[in-house]
């Protein structure tokens, strides 16, 4: 009864539910917005001008507000003179779904209006580049650190009390400093990055590193395990798909950053770019634009979860089938499956050997046979 | 209860091969020495007391099982000689040298299973292995064997989330034994498997003891299981907490199902059950407050 209900609570849905509601999840919004586009009674605020009549101000193509067109409509009509004739229309922020559907292939091939301004393609190259060098900078010093904070209780004092009260500081309020110190190029763009992620990172991971399962580490000791063999034999690779999906996350929070760090010093990159278009009132260009961010984004950290099943073989549930990407929405579900033993069970009818008493054969280390023999 | 009201052999009365196989364990060196060990929790003053003076000697290759109570202390008392707790007064001795912190002399089997998700079957028994610097390929060729004894040889490239419950304890056994462990500790290693695989897992484990030098400590809360692997038998209290009696246990060697319903047997567990479900003051909260919520006629008895 319960898989057939679509609301069950933390009821894990059929496969072709899922794919349904996966792209319903884009077309409602799509389709929001297309009918706010088409469908002419819905808002289209403005009127824009197709005759302009005996109103000595408008022109031909002229946006302006309904209301103020309606009044003039009337005076025009009070005078005798000839009708003003307009449709209706949004604002120009506002384009229409088609306009930015062709815009994403104009954008590359529109040539930018002065020489020294950057195509579309190149301003996503410099972009990408600051995010990666943020994100990378800032690995480099916040994963060990975390994973100290999370293993040691010494690093943990010594260092998150101070993060913790770092991270509330917001990260463009440092623009100005950085530019002062790094120039106004890309090193500033990357230490804003670099503020914005680190100190997240480090209590992120340090907090996903202190939730090993302590079972673990009992075990590893009672193996012989100690010091940082213990860390690096057992706390790092039993932490390590949590760490990859927190890593997954806070990539998506650089790309936040990137907006900001990109005004600082002079304007590069996307930031540029769209702040160019918007200028020129291209907002089609403008949407592409930003829509890009989102596919970079998702189709990145699809990859990203494609390589993770490659990475981390144990995490897959029938290694039989294919290797299947795990996107950050899905990964708290996989991670629930896996703490309930009963649950795994059932998926596991793994056959037991069906002779269950079989002989066992000798044993590897000789047991001192001829005193100590147990008495059977 | 009803157990008591059976004519029944006294629990001390041996047969003269029990008895005998029992010399020749005294004969044998002392493996583990428990001596004077206490534990209590909470702040002094107010410190609940969980064991006290609690002393005996282990021979090499018995096999002790714990039972008692729920809160008894067996668990504490474990991870104590594991070196995962730490004792409040007294000291173990292993081979005469007194232990601190975990370490692989003492193998342990949890009852959580607590194989490396991320190792494979064989990796998991590994493990142990490499970090006594042994070569990858000896350990891994010592990993098979051990795997071949505990019957897993075809799930060697298995992740441990692929195994059954019982095919997981019988890795964490292998993975344990492979270190070679002057001890084997077990702290109720089979409490989360079915009846069936159980029986099983028992007679798996009296197998495999027979073939390795290996001491075996082995906590349960099943009378039954208690009875069926022991040479000995520890019975935790509580209030007082601490030893209620060692017991050797008279059931002659090989066991089997059979010997469940033998007259040793349920001498021992009638003893057993009197020595965990009789302290004093318990009974009264066997008895939940008498509530009615059906209706009058309803009786389910």
């Amino acid at each position: 009864m319960a898989t057939r209900d679509w609301l069950g609570l933390k009821e894990e849905l059929p496969h072709r539910r899922k794919v349904l509601l996966t792209v319903l999840s884009f077309l409602v919004p799509f389709a929001l917005w297309c009918a706010v586009s088409y469908i002419p009674w819905l808002w289209h605020p403005n009127v824009r001008i197709t005759v302009p009549g005996d109103v000595d101000y408008f022109v031909e193509d002229m946006d302006l507000p309904r209301a103020d067109f309606e009044r003039e409509l009337a005076k025009v009509k009070a005078a005798g003179g000839t009708l003003p004739e307009g449709i209706r229309v949004n604002p120009v922020y506002l384009p229409a779904p088609h306009r930015v559907a062709r815009a994403f292939y104009t954008a590359f091939t529109t040539e930018p209006r002065l020489p020294n301004e950057p195509w579309l393609h190149q301003s996503l190259g410099p972009s990408i580049r600051t995010i990666l060098w943020g994100f990378f900078i800032s690995s480099l010093f916040g994963v060990p650190l975390g994973i100290l904070c999370g293993s040691y209780r010494f690093f943990s004092k010594l260092q998150e009390p101070f993060i913790e009260f770092f991270r509330y500081l917001p990260a463009p309020a440092f623009g100005a400093l950085c530019v002062a110190i790094l120039g106004i190029d890309d090193g500033p763009k990357i230490a804003i990055i670099f503020i914005g992620t680190f100190f997240q990172q480090v209590l992120v991971i340090g907090n996903t590193v202190r939730k090993v399962d302590p079972a673990l580490i009992e075990a590893a000791q009672t193996l012989g395990a100690r010091g940082w063999k213990l860390v690096r034999c057992v706390i790092i690779p039993a932490a390590i798909t949590d760490i990859y999906t927190d890593m997954r996350i806070l990539l998506g929070w650089a790309w936040t950053y990137l907006i900001v760090a990109e005004v600082v010093g002079t304007m590069s990159g996307i930031t540029f770019f769209i702040n160019q278009q918007a200028r020129y009132r291209n907002f089609d260009n403008v949407f592409a634009a930003i829509g890009m961010i989102g596919i970079i984004g998702l189709t990145s950290d699809m990859f990203l979860a494609w390589l993770g099943t490659i990475l981390f073989p144990w995490k897959r549930k029938h290694r039989s089938r294919k290797a299947k990407p795990i996107t950050i929405s899905m990964v708290a579900v996989q991670n629930r499956g896996e703490e309930n033993p009963a649950e795994t069970k059932k998926e596991v009818p793994a056959a037991e050997p069906a002779s269950e008493i079989v002989p066992l054969p000798p044993p590897p280390t000789a047991a001192d046979a001829s005193t100590h023999q147990v008495s059977t | 209860m009803s157990l008591a009201t059976l004519e029944l052999p006294d629990y001390h009365e041996q047969s003269p091969e029990v008895a005998a196989r029992f010399q020749r364990i005294k004969e044998r060196p002392v493996v583990l020495t428990v001596r004077d060990l206490r534990k209590s929790f909470g702040p002094p003053g107010h410190e609940h007391v969980v064991f006290d003076n609690l002393s005996f000697d282990i021979h090499r290759r018995e096999f002790i099982t714990i039972i008692g109570p729920s809160g008894c202390g067996k668990s504490t008392f474990i991870r104590i000689v594991a070196g995962l707790d730490e004792s409040c007064g007294g000291e173990i001795l292993l081979d005469g040298r007194p232990v601190s912190g975990p370490g692989p002399d003492r193998g342990m089997v949890f009852q959580g299973y607590t194989l490396f998700p991320w190792r494979t079957v064989k990796e998991n028994v590994m493990f142990g292995l490499e970090l006594r610097g042994k070569s990858t390929s000896t350990a891994e060729t010592e990993a098979r064997q051990w795997l071949e004894m505990v019957g897993l040889s075809r799930f060697e490239e298995s992740y441990p989330h692929e195994l059954s419950g019982g095919m997981k304890q019988r890795v964490a056994i292998a993975r344990a034994l492979a270190n070679e462990p002057r001890i084997l500790i077990m702290d109720e290693p089979f409490g989360a498997l079915d009846a069936l695989t159980r029986c099983k897992m028992q007679n798996y484990l009296l197998q495999i003891w027979k073939r390795v030098d290996v001491t075996i400590i082995f906590i349960t809360h099943d009378l039954d299981e208690a009875i069926y692997l022991s040479d000995r038998i520890l019975v935790l209290g509580v209030n007082p907490g601490g030893a209620r009696e060692f017991i050797e246990n008279p059931v002659p060697r090989p066991r089997s199902v059979a010997q469940l319903l033998s007259p040793e047997f349920l001498s021992v567990k009638a003893r057993l059950d009197d020595l965990i479900h009789t302290p004093a003051g318990e009974d009264e909260e066997d008895k939940l407050p008498v509530i009615k919520m059906t209706a009058a006629g309803d009786e389910v008895e």
